[in-house]
């Protein structure tokens, strides 16, 4: 099984389980956040739920992260590839002809991602792991009060105009990568499935709802911190 | 119709290439793309130049030789033909018309627009057969029980001419599509079960040697493939590669 994993194909069904994994994570994600659209408290308990969970902080979260740093440099690591096996390029390419924008410049969509995962990750993971692993406060509370920090937290990131632009522009570049990703993943897993009216349909609707959502969260708390 | 043609000129695999311009007039709308090549080669001949190489064979769509990448597209503008079975009239009078080889790594330039496409032997060499006795006791074919839509599927993926359109149209110069079709051809009839396992491991690991690209499922091969094949056979081969390697 381990030369499957090396072949061209082999390393394409790799990058497709990574891209379902992710896909299922960013349901779970937006799930939880939308939630601070309308119940501080919930948001707050949930967060703190996945923040303390030990099942959840010490199984799953190990798991996304090598799924996140597994998609990009597959991904990487099959550009070059693909780059090496081109040789001379074309005067004149046509590309519009045959394929959409999006399904040939994913990688350029990738790295959008990938550079807002930065961004996200000092601006929410870091921290997080700093109080809770490195000064070890696992009660989630505003120093000296009985409150949750978790929603203060949400909406003081969300102040800054430039921050939350940063953000749509990568969840639109998410929709982007998301409208070919989710119908390719099943194509690389030998379903044709993703050829389909109904899961193409299904689709769109899931890569324009996840970003839409995210969107939609990061405005609001712009517009309507407390 | 007058028309400036801008072609890929490369003495042979050892040389750097370049684009060079050339006028041909008094083209009719009739011709075929290959007949149109003829008249400019006449008229490089007639005025003592080098004529243009370029594959051909059949000129009727069918044996997959014929290999130009003419404005961007392999096999030009139209859909579902091969260079020779394209006509003149898909262009006008005045066009500027770009003329390539099939690129890709793996189809080095041989000379002009002729390129390698030994690769695709190669593949089909590592697998794309069945082994049948043909001493005179062969089986009747047709005594062997096969569904309708099965024989159909399997002879669209068969109807794949191996011109390499899919690879030289791809942007990661992938072989997928034509790998896909000829392990499909097999792996949808009885008559290739027996090698299945080795076939489509052998025919996978042929193709990446041969350092051809990954899909990336953009579709484009499926557009311009002059025979029509579906990215359902990339599904198959993926699943019979899977199938394979759990054996």
């Amino acid at each position: 099984m381990s030369g499957f994993f090396k072949s061209s194909i082999g390393r394409k069904v790799a990058m497709a389980l990574s891209a379902f994994f992710l896909m299922f994570f960013l349901i779970i994600h937006l799930a939880v956040n939308i939630t601070s659209l309308f119940s501080v408290e919930l948001f707050n308990q949930l967060s703190h739920f996945m923040g303390t969970n030990p099942l959840v902080q010490l199984a799953l979260q190990p798991v996304l992260v090598f799924g996140v740093v597994f998609h990009f440099v597959m991904g990487f690591i099959l550009e070059l590839k693909n780059r090496k096996a081109i040789g001379v390029k074309y005067a004149k390419n046509n590309g519009a002809a045959n394929s959409t924008w999006i399904s040939r410049n994913m990688i350029y969509s990738g790295l959008v991602i990938l550079a807002f995962l930065v961004l996200h990750f000092i601006d929410f993971w870091f921290p997080e792991m700093k109080v809770k692993y490195v000064e070890g406060d696992m009660t989630g509370m505003i120093a000296g009060t009985q409150e949750f920090r978790y929603f203060d937290e949400l909406q003081h990131k969300f102040l800054s105009p430039w921050r939350v632009g940063a953000y749509v522009l990568a969840f639109v570049f998410l929709a982007l990568h998301l409208l070919h990703g989710f119908t390719s993943a099943f194509q690389s897993m030998g379903s044709t499935a993703g050829r389909k009216k109904a899961l193409q349909t299904f689709g769109k609707i899931y890569a324009y709802a996840i970003p839409l959502g995210f969107i939609i969260i990061a405005v609001w708390h712009h517009f309507n911190h407390l | 119709m007058n028309l400036t043609l801008k072609i890929w000129r490369q003495k042979d695999s050892n040389t750097k290439g370049q684009m060079v311009d050339y006028k041909v007039t008094d083209i009719s709308e009739h011709m075929s793309f290959l007949e149109m090549m003829d008249v400019l080669n006449e008229q490089l001949v007639n005025s003592g130049d080098e004529p243009v190489a370029f594959d051909h064979d059949c000129r009727e769509g069918i044996c997959g030789m014929c290999s130009m990448y003419i404005n961007g597209e392999a096999h030009g503008p139209d859909r579902g033909v091969t260079t020779c079975q394209l006509h003149m009239r898909m262009f006008k009078d005045g066009d500027t018309i770009t003329i390539e080889p099939f690129r890709a790594a793996a189809f080095p330039v041989i000379k002009d627009l002729v390129v390698d496409r030994m690769a695709f032997e190669r593949i089909q060499q590592a697998g794309g057969y069945i082994s049948v006795n043909t001493s005179g006791n062969t089986q009747d074919a047709n005594s062997i029980p096969i569904s309708k839509h099965a024989a159909d599927e399997a002879m669209d993926a068969a109807t794949c001419i191996g011109c390499g359109a899919c690879v030289a149209t791809c942007k990661n110069s992938s072989a997928m599509l034509f790998v896909g079709a000829k392990v499909s051809q097999y792996a949808l009839l009885p008559q290739g079960q027996v090698e299945a396992t080795d076939r489509v491991l052998n025919m996978v690991a042929q193709m990446d040697a041969e350092g051809f690209g990954n899909c990336t499922n953009t579709g484009a091969c499926e557009v311009e493939c002059p025979k029509g094949i579906s990215l359902d056979n990339i599904a198959r081969m993926n699943r019979e590669l899977m199938k394979a390697n759990l054996k």
